[in-house]
């Protein structure tokens, strides 16, 4: 037989080896030379289907995406750029199929030498459909976590590294990497080192100082709620639960209008018993003072409701033998619920963090980030996120503001990495 | 002994009870003083009464009659994006969920770090690309547009919430299934998808309400009044002038808030239970 005269030559023309060079030189060669005609056929057709469909698209998108165009009003940097991240992720997409085809070729040759009989072609599309099922289950959601997901933020993050602001925009001028000089502004240059500095603090600040209060304010009200000697406790619940239940636009608005110095009820009707004008609007300490009060206001309910829920999953008899011991209020609570609360709520609680890290809403609805500070240019309350919106929105300082998100991104990463180590998910991977 | 330590008792729950009220009235006094400004006559807010003299429904009868209001429009335009969105991303959601709970694939998990990851970027870091893109496809301006953007935005949070739900049903249940000559859709068609009707009824809701609560997706997104949101129509309302036209925002926002917060309310057991035993249990 054939096979076996081949099988004991090594080298280049041992079958295995054949068929993967087959296949890189063209897919569905190695196919061909599997005597697996249909495979072969379709490998043949995508291959070509694909090279004739994207060919002149990714070649002028990398193009674009290392030039950025050469004309200027002809080529449009920016869509150049777009089309250089697409023609990226099609031709990663492309890379895949063929790497697949490789693999697919070579397998089949170590089957055949082993002697392996040929699948029929039933049991080769059934054994297709059970491996490819689940890629067909993720497939549309990846083509649109791709696009609208990651591909922007791709686009952010190469954004960070042109000179796209308002004076330089296509298609009037072409855009030109700078490499790290929108960071180095961002550090160094007066005005925005000022604005970053500010941003940043008040940012970290508010993130731990609003949460922390909610996640308190949370904690101490569930535990109050499950006291024994608490009558009406759904009714109670219910209402602790109300601000959560209203839209956040909504009352973050009617905060607004009651923290508003010339008709908000709070000056008008409530500090002007005791004489007192708080400017709330536009003085930074006292608009930030406001902000905070209103996310703990806005955030204990979630906190409150996920405590209570856990607090009723602690052991009894962990109690009991506490009392056994003699253990005071404070200890039980120390070494027994607090730890228990915080084992099952970790992840939700980073997630808090990390919400209001990048808590656009209550920033913008507000006060719109301000006052106005003189030397800088974000308002008095803006944190990053709400910097970053008015910088492509109102100054069209792309460039920086997509150096800001990158910042920002980092610092999500480490909350990101403390949710990775926390998520129970990952403990339990072994399981399926 | 035993008689100082009931007062003492006593006194720290009468403390407790306190301490309630004050919250209440924290809670409840922003929404009551809305409610009460939407029921003040005219729209100047400088000559507005905690209890006006004179309550009236104009501002509720103007929202609805005035041939100039758009907000019977802008909660059509809500309804239409909610439903939609609702109903795609428990399918989307669901189908993911069902990979990455049950299958071994390339990338599975790498793909789990992705969701964690990206669930945290909000859609704001890459507003500037969405936007170009949008455009590109024809898409601005149009309601599509934006259910697309949030369906897309959805999948990293909820993909990752509903595969924890579904690694908490015993994978018995499919394997005996399976012996049984089952496929893989039937299997996540009258197995998983039934089971896993809390969290996918948590998923829908929280997808359902979106569009109702956000107004930043949609001021990038949409600029003609007659596509707007409820969210986005209601905060141009104040945007403008602020004072002069709280009273009729209030009254809006009102009609909003109240079917939400019960809707909210009604379910509140589940929500909670599904997202501790989503993101803890996993």
């Amino acid at each position: 037989m054939d096979n076996d005269k081949v099988n004991r030559k090594g080298g280049m023309s041992r079958p295995r080896n054949l068929a993967t060079l087959l296949s890189i030189i063209f897919p569905g060669l190695g196919q061909l030379y599997n005597r697996r005609i249909l495979k072969a056929f379709l490998f043949f057709v995508i291959a070509i289907s694909f090279l004739v469909a994207t060919w002149d698209y990714i070649d002028i998108g990398i193009w674009g995406l290392f030039t950025l165009g050469t004309i200027p009003r002809e080529h449009h940097s920016i869509q150049l750029l777009l089309q250089g991240l697409i023609a990226l992720i099609v031709l990663v997409f492309g890379v895949s199929i063929y790497i697949f085809n490789i693999m697919d070729a070579r397998k089949e040759a170590i089957s055949r030498e082993n002697g392996v009989p040929k699948q029929t072609l039933l049991k080769g599309v059934t054994s297709f459909y059970d491996r490819g099922f689940p890629y067909f289950m993720i497939l549309p959601g990846l083509v649109m976590l791709i696009f609208i997901v990651v591909l922007p933020l791709l686009f952010m993050l190469t954004l960070a590294f042109t000179d796209y602001n308002q004076y330089n925009a296509p298609p009037r001028n072409l855009l030109n990497w700078v490499g790290f000089d929108n960071f180095t502004a961002l550090m160094k240059v007066g005005i925005w080192k000022n604005t970053f500095l500010n941003v940043f603090t008040w940012t970290i600040v508010w993130t731990i100082v609003a949460t922390t209060l909610q996640i308190t304010l949370g904690l101490f009200l569930a535990i109050l709620v499950n006291d024994k000697r608490v009558k009406f406790k759904r009714t109670i619940r219910t209402i602790l639960i109300l601000p959560w239940a209203v839209p956040a636009f909504v009352s973050i608005l009617i905060f607004s209008a009651l923290f508003n110095p010339t008709f908000g009820a709070i000056n008008r009707d409530l500090l002007s018993q005791i004489n007192v004008m708080i400017p709330w609007l536009s003085d930074p300490f006292w608009a930030k003072t406001a902000l905070i009060m209103i996310q703990t206001w806005l955030g204990f309910p979630f906190v409150f409701a996920l405590f209570t829920g856990v607090l009723q999953s602690v052991p009894a008899d962990m109690y009991e033998a506490a009392d056994v011991d003699g253990g005071s209020r404070w200890q039980k609570f120390r070494h027994i619920t607090f730890p228990h609360l915080l084992y099952a709520t970790a992840p939700l609680l980073i997630m808090q963090y990390a919400g209001n890290f990048n808590n656009f809403n209550i920033i913008y609805l507000f006060n719109e980030g301000d006052p106005a500070v003189r030397g800088q240019n974000a308002g008095g309350t803006d944190i990053l996120i709400s910097w970053v919106y008015k910088l492509t929105f109102e100054t069209n300082n792309y460039n920086m503001a997509a150096a800001v998100t990158i910042i920002m991104g980092l610092l999500i990463s480490v909350f990101a990495f403390f949710q990775f180590r926390k998520t129970a998910a990952f403990k339990e991977e072994g399981r399926y | 002994m035993a008689m100082n330590r009931k007062t003492k008792s006593k006194i720290e729950v009468t403390f407790i009870y306190l301490f309630f009220i004050v919250m209440f009235i924290i809670i409840g006094y922003p929404l009551f003083w809305a409610i009460m400004m939407s029921l003040n006559p005219g729209t100047n807010m400088l000559v507005t009464d905690l209890f006006p003299e004179n309550p009236t429904l104009e501002h509720y009868k103007w929202l609805f009659t005035n041939p100039r209001s758009d907000y019977l429009i802008w909660y059509k335009n809500s309804l239409f994006v909610a439903v939609l969105n609702a109903f795609g991303s428990v399918v989307i959601t669901s189908l993911i969920a069902y990979a990455f709970s049950r299958y071994k694939f390339i990338g599975r998990k790498y793909g789990l770090y992705m969701f964690l990851l990206l669930q945290m970027f909000p859609a704001l870091m890459g507003m500037v690309a969405l936007y170009i893109l949008l455009n590109t496809i024809g898409l601005t301006d149009s309601l599509w547009g934006l259910l697309i953007i949030y369906l897309g935005g959805q999948i990293p949070f909820n993909a990752w919430l509903v595969k924890g739900y579904f690694d908490t049903i015993p994978k018995e249940l499919d394997e005996a299934a399976k012996i049984d000559g089952a496929g893989h859709l039937r299997i996540f068609w009258t197995i998983m998808l039934p089971l896993a009707k809390p969290i996918l009824a948590v998923v829908a809701l929280f997808n359902f309400m979106a569009p109702f609560m956000d107004f930043l997706l949609p001021r990038i997104v949409l600029t003609s009044p007659e596509n707007f949101t409820l969210a986005l129509g209601l905060f141009n309302f104040i945007n403008d002038q602020f004072s002069t036209n709280f009273t009729r925002f209030a009254a809006g926002a009102i009609l909003i808030a109240v079917p939400i917060a019960l809707v909210f309310l009604l379910l509140q057991r589940y929500l909670i239970s599904g997202l501790t035993s989503g993101a803890t249990k996993g």
